[in-house]
């Protein structure tokens, strides 16, 4: 079972994300299983949201206390939330932000995971330029296809779709693909550095 | 159709395949995306000949539906928590009239101190009030509950809750297989009514009944509830035989043939429980799990049956009696009268508190090794230090404990006394 927890800020559609994830993984034929941290979250306040992908029926319904992959989407939390606990050590990080590790403040995270598991892409700059609009949700989804292969950058950009369809929708699939490239390029560097 | 679904859809779409004329409904979290759903469809047409009525209460809910299914409507509602409460008089109106209503109950918590999230002190209040009360251990069953509980509640004249997991089932995402439009209306059918108010044909139902035959009244009540437990199995059976897979039904054993130990549970945790149960198998334990899926009417000999070969039972409960202890574990020690059995009642999951692999591990480990006390009521991961720190506080100075120990977990800054 492959288990992903999503942190961000009410508001940035961190719930959506999870969801959005299960319904790719699901058109991939796998199963999976997406639900929020419960609450009466305001816009703004720290939001987690857990998404398991397995090949076998999921029946366990805890939280996910130790992840394979976090995806963050709101860098400000780095500090303020213990983002990494429970952590695999195989595990892989996404950080929403056009800054490295280093640049994010931490750099010591570097020995303790995977260098090529580690990696940011500016997903609100990418929201923007697609989108028009600061959501960072959906191209995080295109990076993360790129990082983990747990889902297809396909299913991601046909799960998109049909939440939100029309223009929103092609925004957000646009968002998703070029972060899928930025991911993929960064990736690629880190092979060859 | 197969679908990666939120539960709360899954929920509205199949219940708005059972074809309802009245839904009548109040928005309260975790149940309102049901609500929400369903006037969705009323309003594009997907729900056809369906009247959805926006009231201003809970109690306005149950009343109009009492009203719609006493004129011969297939009616229902969703609620939870406080809202249930709300309607506490006219579930036992809809009880008593023998009128099918059907009733989601997104279970959540009961204030105060005031609780948005999960366990099952809502519909654990109600218990007694005279409605059937089945449990969904996944939005597939949560789904499938639907036309089974439509076919009974009309097949006996009484009134259904079906209750499913706040947020932990109502706001999941997964794979539900939806039942087509033709598959339900074969399974369910038409809503014949036995008793319907027509103006042409005037008759009373709801009259004053005094002590000369108030007793036989409710004595035929009991006598139709305990019909439920003949049809709820066959009911089970006809659904898996016409959609192909198991749901509902009184109770289900998961690994229980030689278990020398049985977890009981209702609902969404019995998935966890099962993980757990499959590790310790694995290491040679010899243990299974018992599922409730109809708590009232009470399946007694299903249950002494289930766990009469059992040496121990640990009952795994999200509701307590405040003053008594467990309301399952005292229904299951019931079931057991006379049987060397030992019962472990363990509260668990109030207020949305996690029930995590780890704790049930850690529980039966304690069971396994005689740590455990049978017959005393235990609280699964209960922060023992917090309490003794409240009432070590209570004695220098009085206050309310929820924001006293808000305070002392350093949730909230201010003061409240």
């Amino acid at each position: 079972v492959l288990q992903v927890r999503i942190h961000g800020r009410g508001g940035q559609g961190v719930v959506t994300a999870a969801e959005l994830l299960s319904v790719a993984a699901f058109a991939d034929g796998r199963h999976a299983q997406a639900f929020p941290s419960f609450g009466s979250e305001r816009t703004g306040a720290p939001v987690v949201s857990f998404c398991r992908i397995d090949d076998e029926p999921i029946r366990a319904r805890e939280p996910i206390a130790e992840p394979d992959a976090l995806i963050v989407q709101d860098p400000t939390l780095l500090h303020q939330v213990d983002l990494f606990a429970g952590l695999d050590p195989s595990g892989s990080i996404l950080i929403n932000s056009s800054r490295s590790f280093e640049e994010l403040g931490i750099g010591e995270l570097i020995g303790r995971y995977a260098r090529n598991r580690l990696l940011t892409v500016p997903a609100t700059d990418l929201a923007r330029e697609h989108l028009g609009r600061p959501l960072p949700n959906a191209a995080l989804l295109g990076g993360f296809a790129a990082l983990s292969d747990a889902v297809s950058i396909e299913s991601v950009a046909r799960a998109i779709r049909e939440r939100f369809g029309g223009r929103v929708g092609a925004g957000n699939v646009a968002a998703a693909q070029h972060a899928f490239r930025y991911v993929q390029r960064e990736i690629e560097a880190l092979a060859h550095a | 159709m197969l679908e990666q679904i939120e539960g709360s859809a899954a929920v509205a779409r199949t219940v708005a395949r059972c074809r309802p004329e009245v839904v009548a409904a109040y928005p309260i979290s975790p149940q309102t995306h049901i609500v929400e759903g369903l006037s969705d469809m009323v309003r594009t047409g997907e729900l056809d000949g369906c009247e959805y009525l926006m009231v201003e209460s809970e109690f306005a809910a149950m009343s109009a539906c009492i009203g719609a299914s006493a004129t011969g409507a297939r009616a229902y509602t969703a609620t939870a928590s406080q809202g249930l409460l709300y309607m506490a008089e006219a579930l036992y109106n809809a009880s008593g009239l023998g009128l099918p209503i059907v009733m989601t109950l997104a279970n959540r918590a009961i204030g105060a101190p005031i609780n948005i999230w999960n366990d099952h002190s809502d519909s654990m209040s109600q218990r007694d009030s005279g409605w059937i009360q089945l449990y969904a251990e996944s939005n597939q069953e949560a789904a499938d509950l639907h036309p089974q509980a439509f076919r009974l509640a009309e097949e006996l004249s009484l009134p259904v809750m079906v209750c499913m997991d706040g947020f932990i089932l109502t706001h999941a995402y997964e794979e539900v297989d939806l039942p087509s439009q033709e598959q339900v209306d074969d399974f369910v059918g038409p809503f014949d009514a036995s008793q319907a108010l027509d103006p042409a044909d005037p008759v009373t139902i709801g009259a004053l009944v005094g002590p000369e035959a108030f007793t036989e009244v409710k004595y035929l009540m009991h006598a139709k509830q305990m019909q439920a437990l003949d049809a709820i199995p066959v009911i089970a059976a006809e659904f898996a035989e016409a959609f192909g897979r198991e749901s509902g039904g009184l109770i289900r054993g998961y690994r229980t043939d030689d278990a020398e130990t049985v977890v009981v549970a209702l609902g969404s945790v019995l998935g966890t429980i099962a993980e757990v149960v499959d590790e310790l198998r694995e290491e040679g334990a010899r243990i299974g799990a018992l599922g409730v899926r109809c708590f009232r009417p009470y399946p007694l000999e299903e249950v002494r049956t289930a766990l009469s070969d059992a040496e121990r039972v640990i009952v795994i409960e999200k509701a307590f009696a405040v003053g008594a202890g467990g309301i399952v574990g005292q229904n299951t020690r019931l079931a057991l009268s006379g049987l060397p059995v030992r019962v472990h009642d363990v509260v668990a999951g109030l207020g949305g508190r996690p029930v995590t692999k780890k704790s049930l591990r850690s529980l039966f480990d304690d069971v396994f090794a005689d740590r455990l006390e049978a017959d005393r009521l235990h609280f699964l991961d209960l922060k023992r230090d917090v309490v003794e720190r409240e009432l070590e506080r209570m004695r220098r100075s009085p206050g309310p404990h929820a924001e006293s120990i808000l305070r002392d977990l350093g949730m909230v800054a201010a003061r409240s006394h």
